[in-house]
């Protein structure tokens, strides 16, 4: 883990997230300080971290998607669905402030979270529709069917076991942040001491070949979908809890656009392949330092979506190789490989080879088998 | 895709063979270019004559052209998607620069400027941001999801910029495109945006069937490697179709801004779904290269009976969001199993 985070990729993140922490401690006084409240930690930082929790989870989700080349749009719906069915079970029961009860509603939304991670792993998968396609239907239907289950309305429940997910504190830090940290841990040892991580970045790289190799590329490209419909679940279940509500409207909006923003950022190429789970928790952080920022600093916050949309288009640039090349020409560059009829260099450094090919006829973003 | 194709049994026991010959028949028909908008077309009738059969409507014409009145931004936006998605791309920004175009219209006619500068402004607008998108994908390799997601949130962020309240319209210019009955026959009418879609439609047709630039569109999404090796500028119509996808969506936009006379940074949020959906269910291969105009026209009809049906129904309108991505779901796999490449 420490030689993964003195690789060169992880370190523009961090002087990134650093630079903007240090411009807020400037703007803000007291930006740094940690307070201890009734035995609870309360400052700016804890802030960042709580409220960046929700979209943590859901951009480690999509790191493991988006290495198997995928992508998963519909992140943001099942964010929905999922607070809508447990506001909706908790709602509805008789017990609504009864710890069996909120059991048993994060039990069915996160079961059903998992099912829809299955319907669009199916479709990835066995299917062989192209991601950004399979995943779209269910961010089209997707928040229909939340309204669906919260008939329209926003379900209030007053609930206090189930405000414990998202505004609860657990050894004076906030849950949210426990929850989400416990996640990546598991991944990241699930993925980096297992073969998993390797044959993930295989199937990425080169999904026909892998499976020439005897990667069971199916399997693992149907349960990386599964994973991010649960990690879009939790969360979801994270942002209903925060605010003791379901918002089938509003909740996880534009979490999609956060959440592929912070695994670019991290250093993970959307080409597939090579990922870092480390890199796209600094990314989340500094997205939501970035929302924050926009906040003490005084900048009117419609803008941080202009902001954001400008960030991703630098970092996506910044991972070109092409672009690179416009301002590198003058450092030699090894490795340069002729793709097709068009020379292309291979990115020396970035997270993604780009041997990623990027002919659009060849239908190279499944593996088919016969 | 013959529509049968959705119902056929998959083939029994005693022929594998069989099976796969009709199979392999379907296929070859699948990849005979018409079979998609007309199999689109027998949908869209026999749905349309089922919502009529079911309601009783006080007009039947009235609400055929009422697909086109209520539909007429969202055909221009399937025109425009329809070009990206023949190259093999995807504009996820349509959504929002249809709402960045009503707002900016809203807003420079508050500001007093005349209507017709600020039609152009907006007009300038559109095409000017595909291009930046377009430049971007093709000469940076940037993959158009991604790039045009970008520009989906910088439109949507540019809305917030300028206003994030409602802005009324009352250019008498822009209302009268609006509001205007246009009598057909009797007490049949469409209206102004109509006319300008239908005109987009043709010369769309025109453009993309009759000239150099639209063979080369089709070329590029069957093969760009080809394409360019047999000459085409297969990078400038790559480029180029965002700049029209761009244009159209302004227009689309302007034609909303009409409808609702007003403009307002939160319209046409999932619009760039309905327009994929359009495209799609018309008949448009997502793959690239394969695909009509008139399909997507027609699969705009399709989601405007939906929503005659949900409005109908007195249903909920979130049932219109459900219906279109099972739909979609349903051409999706449909395109899946028979256009599936020759390895």
């Amino acid at each position: 883990m420490i030689k993964r985070l003195a690789a060169t990729p992880l370190i523009w993140p961090v002087i990134a997230l650093l630079a903007l922490l240090a411009l807020n401690a400037y703007l803000t006084p007291g930006f740094t300080s940690i307070r201890v409240q009734d035995g609870h930690l309360y400052g700016s930082l804890i802030d960042i971290l709580r409220n960046g929790a929700p979209t943590l989870l859901v951009a480690l989700g999509m790191t493991l998607v988006i290495a198997s080349r995928g992508i998963d749009l519909s992140v943001g719906a099942v964010v929905a669905i999922s607070g809508a069915l447990a506001c909706a079970h908790i709602g509805s029961s008789e017990d609504p402030a009864g710890v069996g009860t909120v059991l048993t509603a994060m039990a069915i939304a996160l079961a059903v979270s998992a099912v829809l991670g299955l319907w669009n792993g199916t479709l990835v998968s066995i299917l062989g529709i192209q991601p950004i396609i399979a995943t779209l239907v269910l961010m089209t239907a997707g928040r229909g069917i939340a309204l669906f289950i919260t008939e329209g309305q926003i379900i209030t429940v007053s609930s206090p076991p189930f405000k414990v997910l998202g505004a609860g504190y657990f050894l004076g830090l906030p849950v949210a942040i426990l929850v989400s940290l416990a996640v990546f841990v598991v991944v990241g040892l699930l993925t980096r001491r297992t073969a998993l991580g390797m044959l993930l970045e295989a199937v990425g790289i080169n999904p026909e070949a892998s499976r020439l190799a005897g990667v069971r590329s199916r399997t693992i490209v149907f349960a990386v979908y599964v994973f991010c419909g649960l990690c879009a679940g939790i969360a979801g279940l994270m942002i209903a809890s925060n605010i003791s509500a379901a918002d089938a409207n509003n909740a996880g909006l534009w979490i999609e656009m956060d959440a592929i923003l912070a695994v670019v950022i991290g250093g993970t190429s959307l080409l597939g392949g090579r990922y870092s789970l480390t890199g796209t928790v600094l990314g989340a952080l500094i997205i939501q330092a970035l929302t924050t920022t926009v906040y003490t600093v005084g900048i009117r916050p419609e803008i941080t979506l202009v902001f954001k949309s400008l960030v991703v288009v630098l970092v996506v640039l910044m991972q070109s190789a092409k672009f690179r090349a416009l301002f590198t020409s003058w450092r030699r560059r090894p490795g340069r490989r002729q793709v097709g009829p068009t020379a292309r260099p291979t990115p020396v450094t970035s997270a993604g080879p780009a041997v990623a090919d990027v002919t659009p006829d060849h239908d190279d973003t499944k593996v088919r088998q016969p | 895709m013959t529509p049968t194709i959705e119902h056929a049994p998959p083939p029994v026991a005693p022929g594998t063979s069989t099976g796969a010959r009709i199979l392999d028949v379907l296929r070859r028909h699948a990849r005979g270019r018409f079979v998609g908008p007309v199999a689109t077309l027998v949908l869209f009738v026999v749905m349309f004559a089922g919502v009529l059969g079911r309601y009783e409507f006080a007009s039947p014409s009235q609400v055929f052209l009422n697909l086109f009145v209520d539909n007429a931004y969202l055909i221009v936006l399937a025109v425009g998607m329809t070009f990206v998605i023949l190259t093999g791309g995807i504009d996820l920004s349509v959504g929002s620069v249809v709402a960045l175009s009503t707002v900016l219209l809203a807003k420079t006619l508050q500001l007093g400027w005349p209507a017709p500068l600020a039609l152009a402004t907006v007009m300038i607008v559109g095409p000017l941001l595909g291009l930046l998108m377009g430049t971007i994908i093709e000469y940076f390799d940037v993959q158009p999801f991604v790039a045009t997601l970008a520009g989906m949130f910088l439109a949507r962020g540019m809305c917030y910029v300028i206003s994030v309240d409602s802005l009324p319209i009352n250019d008498p210019l822009l209302r009268t495109l609006g509001l205007q009955y246009i009598y057909l026959y009797d007490d049949k009418f469409i209206r102004w945006p109509v006319i300008i879609a239908l005109i987009v439609v043709v010369v769309a047709m025109y453009v993309l069937h009759l000239t150099r630039f639209g063979k080369t569109v089709y070329a590029v999404g069957g093969n760009r490697h080809s394409a360019q090796l047999m000459g085409l500028k297969a990078g400038g119509a790559r480029v180029s179709v965002y700049v029209i996808s761009g244009f159209c969506a302004s227009l689309a936009g302007i034609l909303l801004a009409t409808q609702k006379l007003s403009g307002y940074s939160l319209n046409g949020i999932g619009l760039e779904l309905d327009a994929i959906a359009a495209a799609v269910i018309g008949g448009v291969i997502l793959a690239g290269g394969v695909g009509f105009v008139a399909g997507a026209v027609l699969g705009v009809l399709v989601l405007g009976t939906i929503e005659t049906f949900v409005t109908a129904e007195n249903l909920d309108s979130y049932w219109t969001r459900i219906m279109t991505g099972g739909l979609l779901l349903v051409f999706v796999l449909v395109q899946r199993v028979l256009v599936r490449k020759p390895k």
